[in-house]
């Protein structure tokens, strides 16, 4: 026995938890909704799903190597960032849209604003956002073999007939990962189980989103309808994947709940209203946005000083 | 019925199965008895024998040094070889009187007592404060003032907390077992003490067998009761007992007694039984020695005073090295460098670890992920406080409630990012509560 202990402040004993194993776990999860992906669109995309999380590493790596940091991709995150944005891309893009978006994503939005639990925005979402506003052209065209013509959503905002048995299932035009919502819910049951995400941001997104569109849809409270938005574009692997990212979620729970909320009613008003048939990308990076501020005013009332019984 | 509880809390591995079949042993001390005049809140007891007295067992050594101050009495006997100080288990020095034990053990002869009917609240609380009983749960507040509200009459509940939640711990357990009379006996002091008092056995759901015990002896005992608690850390701190056994909740600033509560636990309870019912001061406490390096872990009755060194060789000495001793459970507890140190009033075990978890894992950046949110007993926000904290900001530290804190260690224990969440809060409490007193 040596002299001398090992001595910290308590507690002495920590959860088996880490960053790593959640990141990983969010890998996991995001892995039906690839597969789908891969299987719908065939080679094409698993191509552009491996550049584009081969970018996203190689980003965060060299840029720690250049700064002289300690390297962090052992960590998953960027993974998770890379993997997130491909679901995001459609298939027919060419190889390098994947890797701009994906430096784009971590240089920009993540590493240059301190990285990991430092960035305001989604990074995934802020590659996807600047991938669509300076290449729309290629990242609306969701022609590919498997499909021609429009997403499901748009043949809808335009008035057209959809099958919603094929969108649940993802037997649709659409970005990789999001068009089977069969695929992404089981991933959001990993995370559930896992206790990686609870309900709150998902929960409220949705159900808000479907009081909008009831009121604003101009259809009512129309089933097929509804089920329709709900199966539609990216707003299931939105309020899963990418509403629930930590860092740019409030970290109170009431807080979570309005942000839930927040980006229920900004993606009806994005897809009711916009020119496009898509909104949940938008209405994220500004829900982000607006994060400092929800927390500020959702702070948890201490116990003991009001609010519980005395 | 739904499980009395509280918000937040976590469940870490809880370690009693290496300790908890094995009866309480006692232990006779073999060296030197060592008693720092510093083992509660307040003042340091002020030494009344000089070096070269010959003392005995049950003598009062050292008398109370102010109103919020406790007595220390000889657990053995022998001869004060030193009145100097020694290292304790927080790393501090504390003035401490040294006892070279005789090994024979003469006791001094215990005040003559009264039967409870016949006390008056001022003789059991003379009692209960001749006897330096104080917080035998870790905090060392003298037990008189705890049981001297300014309106004893308003005090609705008197909370036994036999929550026992702190993993590893399981020396409430095994008395509770073993003499679960004295507990119930000791309770009746309090209820005599506060008549429209009803008292509360407050158990976790994990120690069926005591809950069991507990009610069968006490079915015919109308104003005592005893409530299962949702076995959850941290179940047995102060505010959440007193919320989840009686529906109240109190905060930083106000005392158990502004709710109508008065909260001790199964330790204290026992001392206070034999303190009123046998005249006996405070000479021993229920120690835990426990942890995967442990030979033979187990609970022992230990003199206060004693050496950690014996209390590992009785427990069989180490079967692997340990890498991290803690004083306490592992939630709250001290890390302790050196053996060397005695046992205290407050000392609830020694926990000696192969592994350590903290000096393994490295801190990385906050991924805001809300878990130290969602285990928050006192439902703050640990990751703003514990940047607060780190940062100096003093003004968002306060105004976000860090003093609220109970510092329990769930935060730290939760994150994923392995931050020391609680230390950074804890410090910044600290300094706060230097400056409050200047």
């Amino acid at each position: 026995m040596s002299d001398l202990m090992k001595v910290s402040s308590n507690p002495h004993v920590r959860s088996k938890t880490d960053t790593g194993s959640i990141m990983l776990t969010v890998v996991i999860a995001l892995l039906p909704a690839a597969g789908f992906g891969i299987y719908n669109f065939g080679l094409d995309a698993l191509i552009l799903i491996l550049v584009t999380v081969a970018s996203t590493v190689l980003t965060e790596f060299l840029f720690e190597k250049v700064c002289k940091r300690k390297v962090t991709i052992g960590d998953y995150s960027a993974v998770v960032t890379g993997l997130l944005l491909a679901m995001n891309l459609p298939a027919s893009a060419p190889w390098w849209i994947g890797v701009v978006g994906g430096v784009f994503a971590i240089l920009v939005v993540k590493m240059l604003f301190g990285g990991l639990g430092q960035n305001f925005m989604n990074p995934a979402l802020g590659g996807r956002c600047f991938l669509l506003i300076s290449f729309t052209s290629i990242m609306t065209n969701f022609d590919c073999d498997a499909y021609a013509g429009a997403t499901p959503l748009a043949n809808l905002k335009s008035g057209e007939a959809v099958c919603i048995l094929d969108m649940v299932v993802g037997r649709t035009a659409g970005t990789i990962g999001e068009t089977s919502m069969i695929a992404i819910v089981i991933g959001a049951c990993i995370l559930i189980l896992m206790g990686i995400i609870d309900l709150r941001i998902p929960g409220s997104y949705i159900v808000s989103f479907v009081i909008f569109i009831s009121i604003f849809g101009s259809h009512g409270l129309n089933w097929a309808y509804i089920s329709a938005h709900l199966a539609g574009g990216g707003l299931m692997l939105g309020a899963f994947f990418m509403a629930t990212d930590y860092v740019t979620r409030p970290i109170t729970k009431n807080g979570q709940y309005l942000f839930g909320i927040l980006l229920g009613i900004l993606t009806g008003i994005f897809r009711i209203f916009g020119p496009s048939s898509e909104g949940v990308s938008y209405a994220i990076i500004i829900g982000n946005l607006l994060v400092p501020l929800i927390e500020k005013i959702t702070l948890p009332t201490a116990f003991g000083k009001g609010g519980a019984r005395v | 019925m739904a499980k009395l509880t509280f918000k937040g809390g976590i469940h870490p591995y809880d370690g009693k199965e290496l300790s908890k079949d094995k009866p309480i042993k006692a232990v006779l001390p073999k060296g030197d008895l060592v008693y720092p005049l510093s083992q509660h809140i307040g003042a340091p007891a002020k030494p009344i024998v000089e070096k070269g007295d010959h003392v005995l067992t049950g003598q009062k050594i050292a008398e109370a040094g102010g109103f919020v101050s406790a007595p220390v009495y000889a657990t053995v006997s022998g001869t004060v070889k030193a009145i100097e100080p020694r290292r304790v288990v927080t790393g501090d020095n504390v003035m401490s009187i040294i006892v070279e034990n005789d090994g024979l053990y003469e006791e001094v002869e215990y005040p003559k007592v009264k039967p409870l009917e016949e006390m008056t609240r001022e003789e059991i609380i003379e009692r209960i404060k001749e006897a330096g009983i104080v917080g035998m749960g870790g905090a060392g507040f003298p037990t008189f003032i705890k049981l001297s509200p300014k309106e004893p009459e308003k005090i609705d509940y008197v909370i036994a907390n036999c929550a026992e939640c702190e993993p590893y711990l399981t020396s409430d357990y095994r008395r509770m077992l073993e003499e679960p009379e004295k507990l119930v006996d000791g309770i009746k002091v309090y209820l005599k003490l506060f008549e429209n008092a009803r008292a509360i056995l407050a158990v976790e759901d994990n120690k069926p067998d005591c809950i069991e015990l507990l009610k069968k002896l006490t079915k015919d005992e109308p104003r005592i009761s005893v409530k299962a608690l949702k076995t959850k850390y941290p179940q047995g701190a102060e505010r959440q007992i007193i919320y989840a056994a009686a529906g109240r909740s109190i905060n930083s600033s106000m005392l158990p007694a502004d709710a109508g509560c008065v909260v001790n636990n199964v330790d204290t309870i026992v001392a206070v039984y034999h303190a009123v019912y046998e005249g006996k001061p405070l000479m021993n406490r229920i120690v835990t020695v426990t942890g995967d390096a442990v030979a033979d872990p187990r609970n022992f009755i230990v003199r206060i005073g004693t050496n950690y060194h014996e209390l590992v060789e009785e427990a069989g000495g180490f079967k692997k090295e340990p890498v991290k001793i803690v004083s306490g459970g592992p939630m709250m507890g001290f890390g302790i460098f050196d053996l060397n140190v005695p046992t205290t009033k407050t000392a609830s075990a020694l926990l000696c670890l192969t592994e350590d978890d903290v000096s393994r894992m490295e801190p990385s950046a906050c991924i805001n992920c809300g878990r130290c949110v969602e285990a928050c007993p006192s439902r703050l926000v640990p990751s703003m406080l514990a940047d607060y904290a780190e940062h100096y900001e003093e003004e968002e530290f306060l105004s976000h409630d860090g003093m609220e804190c109970c510092e329990c260690g769930c935060c730290s224990f939760v994150c994923p990012a392995k931050r020391s969440l609680t230390q950074s809060i804890k410090s910044m409490r600290k300094m706060q509560l230097a400056k409050k007193k200047k």
